[in-house]
This record gives structure tokens, C-alpha cells and sequence, in this order.
């Protein structure tokens, strides 16, 4: 039995011994909300405050208190006998709870998100694995891995992939790295990274393309994380310019998600920088924008208003209140309007002449 | 029908007397009046007109001139061609059904006032294609063989029009309506066999009417055997008709007639039906025998006013006044003779006309005592209560009888019943059962005061669904029962109450306190429901939580069950 195996003995050893004194066993979470985060800039990330809820066993959470110990049961086995399940087979495994198992992927996702929480781990430490992969790197890198069947170590050139790409896998801690390039591009959409791949702009420019695709996985965070802090090279963001680039992706890779705010010191890349799109870029090169969505409206004035990342720091204020006061958003391939390679000739060599000036 | 017999002594004569009160009815410029009576000694306490009888005005002119001389004879079955949807014949389907109700109404009265607890047989046979034979035969006391010619083939002829009392007929037409009706539609007479001397044989007679003169015509008159050697009357009719199941049917007004008078016994055959349907006694008790009363001054109008001094002749007003209202006592009427400024030894049919306004007016001035109530007979909560759990199958009960009110000088209460649940459709609109003294109405729902209190009523805290302007729905009946000495009905067929606006509030009232008794039920339901559904949400999931605990624990079965009950215990006594 490892050390997660005997703690989640322990806390059922705890419920059993409520309910034989009758008392009403409660499992307790820490608050999974903007609110319950700080940020601490030294440290570089998200962390989770104080705030802990009970979740009392009454009678209407019974159903979902089952659930929560069947899963943390499932838990257990899984690090018992070192398997693993992915997000999507867990909710599979439920579908022989009988009454109590999970209608939707979405009901098991969130149990998952309280288990991890109530641990303090991350839910691969549960055996639990995230079914979409980790993100793509083309670029001055070499990956030392090892062959699953020979354990010889492999070494995988990131520039030989030609118009394809290195793909991040779901596990990256035992990953070695080997590079000469000056920086990372974490580009937001894929669209934008074959642009930058076709015409071999890590070459030029001596860096390594990552794709983020959204929101970066976890997976992704924690590799370009190791990466960065191995080789000692920074990160330049480059997204839509608009609130949910801003608030939702870089903000995540750089700090880490508010929603699973125990694990972030793992998962966010401090040393990341704000490359653009931001608001006076799109004014300085005169980008055709589409008008705000009511929902980016709601959202950069909520993080003005919560966001703890963008509290902390008034550049990003100030870039939301501009991008607000000016009601329009643009596109990472608005270029285009300039000819389609005036992207990878003008825009980004003149912005990292001055890294800088980018927003932190 | 014997009640007729014993009081129809005061009917007629008393009308020749005073021809602005005589005519009931709204259209009867020349009613025919009876002619004779035997006995003429009891007129000088003969009851005029009741007080407030309609709400629309009054029947005669006010003023003394002598009636005019009569033009030309109308005859009566003249008038009754014109006039039968009032009386609710007005299609062969109204007709039978009109026919079983005047004939079960008269045996009922006739029951209760000999204090015979009623057992009533009604049997229908179909004798062509849209003829019919009403047979209606009752327990009562019977009636004197010299009165039957009268009560059954003389229209108008009759005791409860006079008599403020609480009675289930009021104006002597129901049932010689119906056999005119079935001698103008078959050509057939009435059958009418009475016993009233329990072990002798019974008088059975044919009756036609004149229907020029308005006055019977014995056919065939004889001793016949009476069934089980007691005491009874026996009618037939044979009449137009046709016979319909349904909401207005004759099935379903014996079956609300059992409803309201739950102390009788009903035995139905159907047309075609082998066996007859029986509603059978639920009490065994009498209802307390409703009083008659003198009308109340409040409730008298100022033309039956006059009429009353007119035909007062010879007598001192203040004596007058005492005698022949009730709450005028020989104060009261010196208080009101001098409020008029008159002289409480006037002689009554001297005074004139600005002399009665003026005691007219001074009535409404005088401060008197409402009437007496005491003689009303309410069918009662419980008696309510226990025909509703006799004829209706429902989870929840409630009833409430009024205490009794006075609308313009007449006394009456109201009373309401209520069921839910259970068998009652769930998902329609509520029955609503109307009864004006124990007698079911069957038409005319919306024009009825009745129905008005109830939709006056948000019955949504009460636990029934309602839209807007609409009676409520839900699974359950409303039963509403007004008793008067004088029911204020909007038409002479009898279908609805006048909405007089304190009539429409003590319904309401009645029927507000049954929907409180509703509500708590139903919240109480609500909360049952609820606390079992959590107690099988409970032991739903709990064998889950017992199941993890195995399995992360490894712990034994025994100890297994016994987490579970220990947690199960745990959560029911929470609640929460």
C-alpha cells in the first residue's frame, strides 16, 4: 500500500467510525472558486486558500456522497494494483453502480475534480489519466524518452518532422530535453502553428513551437514547464486577442486553473511572457476586428473584478479596460488581411525585438 | 304529496281575497284562482305573499281599485303551452326529467313533514319509441282521498307557496305540470293511488283535467290493495319524453338527491333494466323538522304591504303588525306606528296609500331583530361528511354548515361539502353539486350564485390548480346546499340561486373553511410524499455507500449491514 492508498484508508477508517457514533460522516473539500485562490507573484502561480466546505452526508446528498466513495474506492484499486483509467473509462467503470451511476461524463468529471481536491493530488496520482493529449512541438528540441518495450532511450528530433509535428503525451515527467533554442512559442491555434511550421520559423528565429489548441491541457502545461525550467529558456504567448485569450488560456498556462488550484504549482509556466495579440496591437497594426461578445464583455469585467492574476497585475488591467473601452476583438490570423506571411515577416519579428515589453 | 293535502287548506280562498297577491307567476295575468275551499275560517292567518319571494318586483299593482273584470278566460293549458320552459318541460328530454323530480320532490316533503323517514321507488318504462311511464311511489303518510283530484289536476293548487317554510317544492305546479304535460302529450291521465290507513285498501283514481277551467276530472275511482298494507302514495304519468344518460340525466339527480338526503332510500329502475339501482339509507335520522315562520318586516315589499292592510280588514294597525310578523312585538309596532306618525288604532284597510309609505318607510327605519332562524333544517356536517364517504370514493372529506343568515327579511344558511382525491378524476375541472333545500340543481351552473362563490374563490392555496375566471381543477367535488324558507331563485324552473350578495358571501365562506381543512391536507400529503420519497431516495444509495466502505475497508458482510442500518437510521431520523 502507498502513501495515497493509506490516506484514503484512513479518511474511510474516519466515516465509518461518524457513522457508528452516529454522527453524519461529511467529507471535507477545499472551495473550488476564484475566490478561494491567491496569487502570489513570487511563487508564480495559483494557490488554494483556506476555504473548505463540508460536504455532509444528508439525505440529499446521499446519491452523490455514494458516488464520491465509489470512485475514491475505484481510486484505490487503481493504485493498488498500478492501473490507470482514463476520465471517459471511469465513467464507463460507474455504469456498474446500478442506481448510482453517472448519466454523463460531466457528473463523474466533477466527482473526479472533488476527489483530487479532497486528496490535495492530481488525479494521475489516482490513477486516473486525462484522455486528450498533451498539445504539438515543432522546433530546435530534442526529446530523450524511453522505448515502452526496451527502455532504451530514444532521442527524437523535433526539426525532423517536416510539415508534421511531435505530439506532448499524457505523461512528461520522465522526459529529458535537449535544445539551443532562445525561447518557446506557445501559439494558440493549430492554424497559426502550421503557418509558422511550414515556413520554418523556429529555425530562423532559433526557438521551439508549441500548439496550445484552447485551453492548454495539463499535460501541456507541465511539459512546457519542465522544458522551460530545464533548458532555462522563456515562454512568449501568443494568442487571440481578445478576453478569453487573455483570462482563460494565457492566464491558465501561466498560473494555473482556479478550478483545480491544489495541483497548479505543477502545472503553470511562471516564466511565461504576453507576446499578442494585445489591445494596441491591434491598433498599431491595424487589424480587422470583429465587436465583442457579450460574453467577453462579462468576462473581462469579471476578471477585472475576481481574477486574483489580473488584480495583481495593472498592465493586464489596463489592456482589459483598453480592449473593453474599444469593444472589438481580433483573430491571431486577422495578419492575413496584410498578406498572408506578413504574420511570421513583420508582425512577431518586430514584437520579439523587445520581449520586454510584453505583458507579464 | 300528502303534504299537499294538509296544507293546501289555505291556498285558494285567501287569494280570491287579496288579487294582487295571487299570481306567482310572471306571466300569468289571469291565472285561474281554486275556486273553493271547504274550510274558509282559517284565512285571517293566512301568510300573504312571502316576504321578498323574488327579487324582481312585484305581481300586482299596489293600489286598491277592485281587480278588473276578467277579459277572457286564457286557458290553462293555453298558458301552459307558453309557459312550460319555465317550468322546466321545455323538451321531451327536460320533460321526464322534470316529471321524476316534481313527483320525488312532493313524496319527500310529504314524508318528512308526517316524520316518515322516505323510502321512494321510481321505475321508468319505455312504452314506444318517445313515451314513457313514470312510476313514483313513496312511504308517506298518503294522501286524503278527496284531495287527490286537486293536488294532482289542478295547476297553481298547493300549500307551500303561502307557507314561509323550508320545503323541497314552493309553488304548487310541479307536479299537476307534469301530469298536464303528459295528458297534453299522450293524452294519457294521471294515475294516483294512495293508502292512508295502514292495513285497509287503498283509493286508486284517473285523473284528467279540464284544462278550459283548470279544474280534475275523475275518470275511474276504487279500492285497491296497497302493497305492504302500510301507508303511501302511488303516481303515474305517461308522458313525451326521452331518456338520456349523462351530467343532466335522471340517473344522476336521484343519485345527488341521495347525495343531499342521505336519511332516504332511493330504488331506481331505469328504462330497460332488469334490476333496479338502490341508493341506499346512510343515517337513519329525520332531519330536525323545518318551522314555519311569519314574514319579516325587512322582507316585505310595499305593494304586499298594502295588500296585507287591505285584506287585514277590521283589525287596529299596531295589533296587525305584531300578529302577522314575526320580530314585531307589540313595542316594536307602537315604535313603528308612531315613527309613521299614525294611529296605532287605525283601522288597517282604511289607511291610505301616502299613509302606508309612510309606515313602509318607517319599517326600514325601525332597528328589529332578524328573524328567527331556528327554523331551518340544515342537512349538517356530519350527515355531509357521511354521504360524502357513502357515495364518493376520495382520500380527504370536509364539510361546513353556516350558521344561518337573513337576506332581505328571510332567513337562510348554507352549507358546503367537499372530497379529494382518490377515485375523483385528477385532471379536470371540479365537480361542483348545487342544492337549494336538499333538492339537486342540475342546469344553468353559471347563472348560479353558487357557482359565482366559488369562482370568487382563489382555490390555489387550497391545493387545487385554476385559471383565471375558471372553476378550479383538481380531484375533487364541491357540494353547495342553500336552505330558506324562501329560496330566491332566478327562474320559476328552479336552477339557480339569485347571487343576493350576503347568500354569495356565506357560500363562500362555507366553502373558504372547507378549502382550509383542504389545504392542510393536502400540504400534509405533500409532506408524506415527500418524506417517503426521501426515504427511498435514501435506501436507494445507501447500499453504495456500504458497498465503497467494503471495498476500500475490506470489511466483513455483518459489519457491512450493520454500517448501512446504523447510516440509514441515521438519515431518517434527520430528515434532511
Amino acid at each position: 500500500m502507498n502513501d495515497l492508498s493509506k490516506r484514503i484508508h484512513g479518511s474511510a477508517r474516519q466515516i465509518e467510525a461518524d457513522i457508528l457514533r452516529s454522527r453524519k460522516p461529511s467529507l471535507e473539500l477545499p472551495v473550488r472558486s476564484l475566490q478561494n485562490v491567491h496569487y502570489n507573484p513570487a511563487k508564480g502561480f495559483f494557490s488554494l486558500g483556506r476555504k473548505r466546505k463540508a460536504r455532509t452526508l444528508t439525505v440529499g446528498t446521499v446519491k452523490t456522497f455514494a458516488q464520491t466513495l465509489k470512485m475514491i474506492a475505484t481510486s484505490k484499486s487503481l493504485v493498488d494494483t498500478q492501473e490507470i483509467a482514463t476520465k471517459r473509462e471511469m465513467y464507463y467503470i460507474s455504469k456498474n453502480w446500478g442506481e448510482a451511476r453517472f448519466l454523463e461524463q460531466d457528473e463523474s468529471d466533477t466527482i473526479m475534480d472533488d476527489v483530487e481536491a479532497f486528496f490535495l493530488v492530481n488525479r494521475e496520482q489516482l490513477g486516473f489519466v486525462p484522455e486528450e493529449k498533451g498539445g504539438d512541438v515543432a522546433g530546435r528540441l530534442v526529446i530523450l524518452d524511453r522505448d515502452p518495450s526496451t527502455g532504451k532511450t530514444l532521442r527524437i528530433d523535433c526539426t525532423k518532422f517536416g510539415s508534421g509535428a511531435y505530439s506532448v503525451p499524457i505523461s512528461v515527467e520522465d522526459l529529458g530535453f535537449e535544445t539551443s533554442a532562445r525561447f518557446i512559442l506557445a501559439v494558440e491555434t493549430a492554424g497559426m502553428f502550421q503557418r509558422l511550421v511550414k515556413h520554418r520559423f523556429w529555425d530562423k528565429h532559433r526557438c521551439i513551437l508549441i500548439s496550445l489548441g484552447g485551453v492548454p491541457t495539463r499535460a501541456c502545461r507541465r511539459f512546457i514547464r519542465r522544458l522551460s525550467d530545464r533548458c532555462k529558456i522563456p515562454v512568449y504567448a501568443f494568442m487571440d486577442g481578445d478576453p478569453y485569450g487573455y483570462c482563460n488560456i494565457y492566464r491558465t498556462l501561466k498560473v494555473g486553473s482556479g478550478n483545480a488550484a491544489h495541483i497548479n504549482e505543477y502545472f503553470c509556466v511562471p516564466r511565461t511572457t504576453f507576446l499578442g495579440v494585445t489591445p494596441q496591437d491591434i491598433v498599431d497594426y491595424d487589424l480587422p476586428t470583429h465587436p465583442l461578445k457579450e460574453v467577453d464583455v462579462k468576462r473581462a469585467r469579471d476578471a477585472l473584478k475576481n481574477d486574483p492574476f489580473i488584480r495583481r497585475h495593472p498592465p493586464w488591467q489596463k489592456a482589459l479596460e483598453q480592449i473593453l473601452k474599444m469593444g472589438v476583438r481580433a483573430e491571431q490570423q486577422a495578419f492575413a488581411a496584410h498578406g498572408l506571411n506578413h504574420v511570421l515577416e513583420v508582425y512577431l519579428p518586430e514584437k520579439l525585438k523587445a520581449p520586454a515589453r510584453f505583458l507579464p | 304529496m300528502t303534504a299537499k293535502a294538509k296544507k293546501a287548506n289555505r291556498s285558494g280562498r285567501s287569494s280570491l281575497r287579496r288579487p294582487d297577491l295571487k299570481a306567482p307567476e310572471p306571466a300569468i295575468p289571469e291565472a285561474p284562482e281554486p275556486v273553493d275551499r271547504p274550510e274558509p275560517a282559517e284565512i285571517a292567518g293566512a301568510v300573504p305573499k312571502p316576504a321578498g319571494k323574488r327579487p324582481r318586483g312585484r305581481a300586482a299593482p299596489p293600489g286598491p281599485p277592485p281587480a278588473p273584470p276578467r277579459q277572457r278566460e286564457i286557458s290553462i293549458s293555453e298558458f301552459f303551452t307558453k309557459n312550460r320552459h319555465l317550468l322546466g318541460f321545455d323538451n321531451p328530454r327536460r320533460a321526464l326529467l322534470a316529471t321524476v323530480k316534481e313527483a320525488v320532490d312532493n313524496s319527500l316533503d310529504a314524508c318528512e313533514e308526517a316524520r316518515i323517514l322516505p323510502a321512494v321507488s321510481v321505475k321508468i318504462r319505455q312504452e314506444a319509441e318517445d313515451r314513457f311511464r313514470v312510476v313514483v311511489s313513496d312511504n308517506g303518510p298518503g294522501i286524503a282521498r278527496a284531495q287527490i283530484p286537486k293536488i294532482f289536476g289542478k295547476l297553481l293548487y298547493g300549500s307551500k307557496f303561502h307557507a314561509l317554510k323550508q320545503t323541497r317544492g314552493q309553488q304548487g305546479i310541479g307536479i299537476s305540470a307534469a301530469g298536464m304535460y303528459g295528458q297534453i302529450t299522450t293524452g294519457k291521465p294521471v294515475v294516483v293511488t294512495s293508502s292512508t290507513r295502514p292495513g285497509k285498501p287503498a283509493y286508486s283514481c284517473e285523473i284528467q283535467m279540464d284544462t278550459q277551467k283548470n279544474e280534475p276530472i275523475v275518470l275511474k275511482g276504487g279500492e285497491v290493495a296497497w302493497n305492504d298494507g302500510g301507508t303511501g302514495t302511488r303516481v303515474e304519468v305517461v308522458l313525451e319524453g326521452r331518456y338520456q344518460k349523462g351530467r343532466h340525466s335522471i340517473d344522476s339527480y336521484l343519485q345527488l338527491a341521495a347525495l343531499a338526503n342521505p336519511h332516504v332510500e332511493i330504488r331506481y329502475l331505469p328504462p330497460g333494466a332488469a334490476e333496479p339501482i338502490l341508493f341506499p339509507r346512510l343515517v337513519a335520522q329525520l332531519p330536525p323538522e323545518p318551522r314555519e315562520i311569519k314574514p319579516h318586516p325587512y322582507g316585505v315589499e310595499l305593494g304586499v304591504l298594502k295588500g296585507m292592510l287591505k285584506a287585514a280588514k277590521g283589525q287596529r294597525l299596531s295589533g296587525f303588525l305584531s300578529r302577522s310578523f314575526s320580530r314585531v312585538s307589540p313595542r316594536t309596532a307602537a315604535d313603528i306606528v308612531s315613527r309613521a306618525r299614525l294611529d296605532k288604532e287605525a283601522r288597517c284597510h282604511l289607511l291610505r296609500s301616502e299613509d302606508v309609505e309612510r309606515l313602509y318607510a318607517a319599517v326600514a327605519e325601525t332597528r328589529l331583530m332578524a328573524p328567527p332562524t331556528d327554523c331551518l333544517s340544515p342537512i349538517g356536517e356530519e350527515v355531509i361528511l357521511k354521504s360524502l364517504r357513502g357515495q364518493v370514493q376520495a382520500d380527504f372529506y370536509a364539510a361546513r354548515t353556516r350558521r344561518p343568515c337573513v337576506y332581505r327579511g328571510n332567513p337562510f344558511l348554507v352549507e358546503a361539502g367537499l372530497a379529494y382525491g382518490g377515485a375523483l378524476p385528477a385532471d379536470s375541472l371540479v365537480t361542483l353539486h348545487r342544492f337549494a333545500n336538499r333538492v339537486p340543481l342540475l342546469f344553468q351552473q353559471s347563472a348560479c350564485a353558487m357557482t359565482e362563490a366559488v369562482l370568487g374563490i382563489d382555490w390555489r392555496p387550497y391545493g387545487l390548480s385554476q385559471s383565471r375566471g375558471a372553476l378550479p381543477a383538481g380531484p375533487a367535488l364541491i357540494l353547495v346546499h342553500v336552505a330558506s324558507v324562501w329560496v330566491p331563485f332566478t327562474s320559476e324552473s328552479k336552477e339557480a340561486v339569485a347571487d343576493y350578495e350576503v347568500i354569495v358571501k356565506e357560500i363562500r365562506l362555507a366553502l373558504q373553511e372547507c378549502g382550509r381543512q383542504l389545504g392542510l391536507h393536502v400540504r400534509r400529503q405533500k409532506k408524506e410524499a415527500e418524506a417517503s420519497r426521501k426515504r427511498s431516495y435514501i435506501e436507494k444509495y445507501i447500499p453504495f455507500i456500504g458497498e465503497a466502505m467494503q471495498e476500500i475497508l475490506g470489511m466483513s458482510d455483518p459489519k457491512r449491514a450493520e454500517l448501512e442500518s446504523r447510516l440509514s437510521d441515521l438519515l431518517e431520523r434527520s430528515r434532511k
